[in-house]
């Protein structure tokens, strides 16, 4: 995410409206394009058995793109309302401090499986930003994850995720 | 008479031991999801629908329904005493509930808000009982142009009665549409929009998206706003309950005002938050009391949640008889439907009697039980928000994460659910609307299939759907509310030139 504007204090906007409006829009007209054009190159006309796989998702891609271009034109010409703050700065970080953590724990999920890193996620969750002490976060932590394994592995019988590097909980035989 | 008997042959599905269990069973949890920010209706019910694999379908719509209702109860319970909408439809309950909690009237408000939510509800379900058979054996004689023609209705109708841009409501819709077109083409095999990658063969689930976008985005949203919870106390107690309820006859008027107005967007998808805002707004005009509004008017409570649950519950009618669902939740439980291997629409009615009307039945059992949990066990479910944000928020995040892996056992999901939950977050802010994206995620390759059927059947020609007076007048009434945003505007334009 992009931040503009330099001001000093907690206070100060990270990202205007209009700035977030712009880049959506931007953004959706990208992903327009490439539905369009990945529809026209597998067939988006009328073959005489009817519509090609493309036709439908061919036209939504183009939708997309007029549409966005409309937004986009209305963010850059300011039409869309004054122009206030998208997000503060100290929101943003409070924002961050729970997008950074859950990036991460998606990417430990990946990497040792859903359990481990479910504990070691709400331990750190509740030291880091709840000011816990590390015995109850990892208390709690731990007993998630244990609800958890019983309920899905055990109880539902509906196998989660391992993990791709290694499987901590292999020695269980799960 | 045919419903009345159907009915009770539903309630005698619907009352075994199992199923009743299983009833308050979802109560609870669902005022649980209610209550909490970043779990709601639509997430809460697509988190735990892979544990309902294994049941008998009948018990598992039970179960799920009932989560619903929960949900659709426990917005309130926050709402009233904590000045924090719990969902988006209880946002109007705040306006004079909490301002009532502040006064000490915290139970009064409560006892209002669940029993003119069991009402708005009770009246809907109703309503579903005697039209959605009609509507059913009225759809039987529907072939692809008519199902295009609702679907095109149905998407219409989130333009000409969405408040923002319609731009981006379009846009919006259009990204579902796309979205759902990635993977395998149903018609020839083909693979579509996956640019090489084998995963995204498979296509996207509006599951995870829905996991993400409203689980995700929500806590990320609740984050900023740096929610502490700092509540009122509440105690019901029976003497409360009975002199709220010596009052509230009072206020017929609003109660039959919110529930056309909740039965009405409910079945047409504007859903149970644009009601809810509406109801409020017309009971502030219309009522004698209505300066006072906002400063702790009781009927300011009954007026949103009258026509919030009218909302919610009309929602599954086009769901169950039609196959369409008209809110994000009910779609999540339409996606049910179809993993239990039924097929949504109007054969429901006449091929699995039983589920429909097991169903129905629960839905007037399952409100019931709702208002006797919710009225007993306020303090319980208050005590769950006093529990620190924290704590709650990687606990929810872990769920989230869960939900997502189950849908289809990829890892793959949870990687998209975290980036819904950012689309989920921006598009929140930037007001882009999410129902009628998730709505064109699931109805997406259906509404194509019926499209290139009838494309099929007329050999090209678009005349198929003018071809007579029922698709013709559908579609006529679609294309009217696709370009009611700029006809409004010419009216407008013209009423004030004509002032000038």
């Amino acid at each position: 995410m992009s931040t503009q504007a330099p001001t000093p204090g907690d206070d100060g906007q990270a990202v205007s409206m209009h700035t977030m409006e712009s880049v959506v829009a931007a953004q959706l007209f990208a992903i327009g394009a490439s539905v369009a054009y990945s529809s026209w190159n597998i067939g988006a006309r009328w073959a005489d058995d009817g519509p090609q796989a493309g036709y439908f998702p061919f036209y939504i891609g183009v939708i997309i793109c007029a549409c966005s271009l409309v937004i986009l034109l209305q963010a850059v010409t300011g039409r869309l309302g004054e122009n206030k703050s998208f997000v503060d700065r100290g929101p943003l970080r409070q924002v961050m401090s729970v997008l950074m953590p859950a990036t991460f724990y998606v990417l430990g999920i990946q990497l040792i499986g859903i359990y481990v890193a479910s504990a070691i996620y709400i331990t750190v969750f509740m030291v880091w930003l709840g000011r816990y002490s590390w015995l109850r976060g990892l208390v709690l932590g731990v007993a998630v994850s244990v609800v958890a394994f019983v309920m899905f592995e055990v109880w539902f019988q509906v196998p989660l995720f391992k993990g791709s590097l290694f499987n901590p909980l292999g020695f269980l035989g799960y | 008479m045919e419903e009345i008997n159907a009915l009770f042959q539903g309630f005698a599905v619907a009352l075994t031991p199992f199923n009743v269990m299983l009833m308050f069973v979802g109560i609870l949890l669902g005022v649980v999801i209610g209550v909490l920010p970043g779990l709601g209706g639509a997430n809460g019910i697509a988190i735990l629908l892979p544990l309902t694999f294994t049941m008998p379908p009948t018990s598992a719509i039970i179960m799920l329904s009932c989560i619903y209702w929960g949900a659709l109860f426990g917005g309130a319970i926050t709402s009233v005493l904590f000045n924090i909408p719990g969902e988006p439809w209880s946002v109007a309950t705040t306006f004079d509930g909490y301002p009532m909690a502040q006064q000490g009237r915290a139970g009064e408000a409560l006892t209002a808000a669940f029993t003119s939510s069991f009402i708005g509800a009770f009246v809907a379900v109703v309503m579903i009982t005697f039209l959605a058979p009609l509507v059913a054996r009225f759809a039987l004689e529907f072939g692809p142009p008519e199902f295009f023609s609702v679907y095109f209705l149905t998407f219409c109708s989130f333009v000409g009665m969405g408040k923002g841009s319609p731009f981006k409501i379009v846009a919006a819709m259009m990204l579902g549409f796309a979205l759902a077109a990635v993977g395998m083409d149903t018609v020839t095999g083909q693979l579509r929009l996956t640019f090489g990658f084998t995963d995204l063969m498979r296509g996207f689930d509006f599951l995870v998206a829905v996991i993400g976008l409203f689980g995700i985005g929500e806590i990320l949203l609740s984050m900023e706003e740096g929610l502490s919870f700092q509540g009122r106390a509440a105690k019901i107690n029976p003497k409360i309950v009975i002199e709220t309820w010596k009052q509230l006859p009072k206020y017929w008027v609003t109660s039959v005002r919110s529930c056309v107005i909740g039965c009405w967007m409910g079945i047409t998808p504007g859903g149970a938050t644009p009601a809810s805002f509406m109801a409020y707004g017309v009971a502030k005009r219309m009522s004698r009391d209505g300066q006072k509004f906002g400063t702790g008017q009781v009927e300011g409570v009954v007026a949103p949640e009258t026509a919030a649950h009218a909302a919610g519950t009309s929602a599954l009618l086009p769901m169950l008889s039609l196959g369409i669902p008209g809110s994000p939740t009910a779609a999540v439980l339409l996606g049910g439907l179809l993993i239990w291997g039924l097929q949504p629409g109007p054969l429901l009615f006449v091929e699995k009697k039983d589920f429909v009307w097991g169903l129905i039945a629960s839905m007037y059992l399952g409100n019931i039980a709702g208002l006797i949990i919710v009225l007993t066990c306020v303090p319980l479910f208050a005590a769950i928000l006093r529990v620190p944000f924290s704590i709650i928020a990687p606990i929810i995040v872990v769920i989230c994460a869960i939900g997502a892996f189950t849908v289809h056992n990829a890892m793959l999901d949870i990687w998209f659910m975290l980036l819904f939950g950012v689309i989920g977050y921006v598009f929140k802010k930037l007001d882009y609307p999410m129902a009628p994206m998730v709505l064109a995620l699931v109805l997406g390759d259906r509404a194509e299939d019926s499209f290139r059927q009838s494309m099929l059947i007329s050999q090209g020609d678009l005349r198929v759907f003018f071809s007579n007076w029922l698709v013709g007048g559908i579609m006529a009434l679609g294309l009217l509310l696709l370009f009611w945003p700029l006809i409004g505007k010419v009216f407008s334009s013209r009423r004030t030139h004509a002032m000038a």
